[in-house]
């Protein structure tokens, strides 16, 4: 009879699996990344290699020795907070933070504009003390700009009406001012000693959404040329919600990771976070291998670093404001070891 | 989670060489290898060193590249903060912005 391991769901839950499971898990997530993305599947030693990671018995998992990785991240001090600098500095001294993002609260570049001079303030306090590069970090957040939040007709009423040409032009005119709202504050952030800008969920209201901050990427990678700039996508698929926008001529919407990564690096980012959605009735080998199916092309043909998306609920991680550190250490090994991401 | 990740996969930070190797990515855009490389080279060191908080932390000392001084220490006549920047940013030969506006408004460049 074969050893029960205790392992996770998708939702963070505890959930015992025999190893043959897990191994069916690892080929089944693996076999729909495969299907969807329509990608290669994983040799047998990478899926050997999965089914290593997910039996082992300890309660946490790392990487091995020189296969250590570098960490971005988005909202690292996003939290409230009077002293941004002195929160910065507990990340770096004190938790060996490669990189540090300053951010809002309120983490979306359209409100951060009202603010954005208190920001670039707290940014170039913050960059006196630090050692550690900083970047700021926002989600260009296409949808604030419609009503009721902002000045647009909103697009998600009029496509259920029909109204399909009004949704499109008021997703036109929104991109134009989310350009502009980004560029602004990346300019105020910049004269302010920011090593880098964060434009975290790309496209999570669609194709719109993710054309506004290539267009932003574009407008600062040539205003500033030594700007860092890492661009997080906010699922797997790049949604049609306007449908016929396109960049450097390939069409955004139905975009998967691989074309995805072309028009980052097109626009000229230096740091690519893809993000894959998390089924929280799979356990997170299943979760896991889907999503290094769907990237392994990617960090194949990357030529800037990949750094896939760790956070809650995408690329393994359970869909949980606390996930398991379990589950957390192997999904951080499996997507180094086996995938080979430059950072996380 | 972020701990978690970086106890799992991280280079360590300013522990090691961790923040060294990401600004090749953030502001060259390198892959990770050829930044480990990159870093390395420059420090007279191996990759394997670059993770290695016993080495880099004496590396880090003897070039003025910055040191944590929560547990190291003030180290009050040593570069800390910008002033480490100074040196990374000449040492790995990469231009940091807070350094260039440093000089820029003190009249330095």
């Amino acid at each position: 009879m074969e050893t029960s391991i205790t392992t996770r769901l998708g939702d963070g839950s505890r959930a015992e699996m025999t190893p043959a499971e897990i191994r069916a898990d690892i080929e089944a997530g693996m076999a729909l990344g495969v299907k969807r993305a329509r990608v290669e599947p994983l040799t047998d030693e990478e899926v050997d290699r999965l089914v290593e990671i997910f039996t082992a018995p300890g309660r946490f998992a790392s990487v091995d020795p020189g296969h250590e990785v570098i960490l971005s991240s988005d909202g690292t001090v996003s939290l409230p907070r009077p002293a941004a600098a002195e929160q910065l500095l507990v990340y770096q001294d004190a938790f060996g933070s490669d990189s540090l993002e300053l951010g809002s609260t309120d983490y979306s570049y359209k409100a951060v504009k009202t603010i954005a001079s208190e920001e670039a303030q707290a940014m170039k306090m913050a960059q006196l003390e630090l050692v550690a590069p900083a970047q700021y970090g926002a989600m260009p957040d296409l949808g604030r700009y419609s009503m009721p939040d902002g000045p647009f007709p909103n697009w998600s009423e009029l496509l259920p009406q029909g109204r399909v040409e009004e949704a499109r032009a008021a997703q036109e005119e929104a991109i134009e001012a989310s350009v502009e709202d980004i560029c602004y504050v990346a300019d105020e952030l910049w004269a302010a000693g920011t090593d880098g800008m964060d434009f975290d969920t790309a496209a999570a209201a669609g194709d719109g959404d993710f054309l506004a901050t290539l267009r932003a990427t574009e407008t600062l990678r040539e205003r500033y040329p030594t700007i860092g700039i890492q661009l997080g996508m906010a699922s797997e698929m790049v949604l049609g919600m306007h449908g016929e926008l396109e960049y450097g001529g390939k069409r955004l919407a139905g975009m998967w990771p691989a074309a995805q990564l072309q028009a980052v690096e097109e626009a000229g980012a230096t740091v690519f976070g893809p993000a894959i959605n998390v089924n929280t009735t799979k356990s997170v080998a299943w979760n896991v291998a889907r999503t290094i199916a769907i990237l392994k092309p990617v960090v194949a043909a990357a030529g800037i670093p990949v750094h896939p998306n760790v956070g809650m609920g995408v690329c393994g991680v359970p869909m949980s404001g606390f996930p398991p550190h379990d589950a957390l250490g192997r999904v951080s090994k499996a997507l180094v070891e086996v995938l080979g991401a430059d950072g996380l | 989670m972020h701990a978690a990740h970086a106890i799992a996969a991280g280079m360590g930070g300013m522990r090691t060489a961790g923040d060294l190797v990401a600004r090749t990515q953030m502001t060259l855009g390198m892959r990770l290898a050829e930044g480990k490389a990159y870093v390395a080279d420059k420090l007279g060191v191996s990759t394997l060193d670059l993770v290695d908080p016993i080495v880099m932390r004496e590396v880090r000392r003897e070039k003025g590249l910055g040191l944590i001084p929560v547990e190291q220490g003030s180290f009050p006549d040593e570069p800390g903060a910008i002033e480490a920047k100074f040196n990374i940013s000449r040492l790995l030969d990469l231009p940091i912005n807070s350094v260039e506006r440093f000089k820029a408004r003190a009249g330095m460049g």
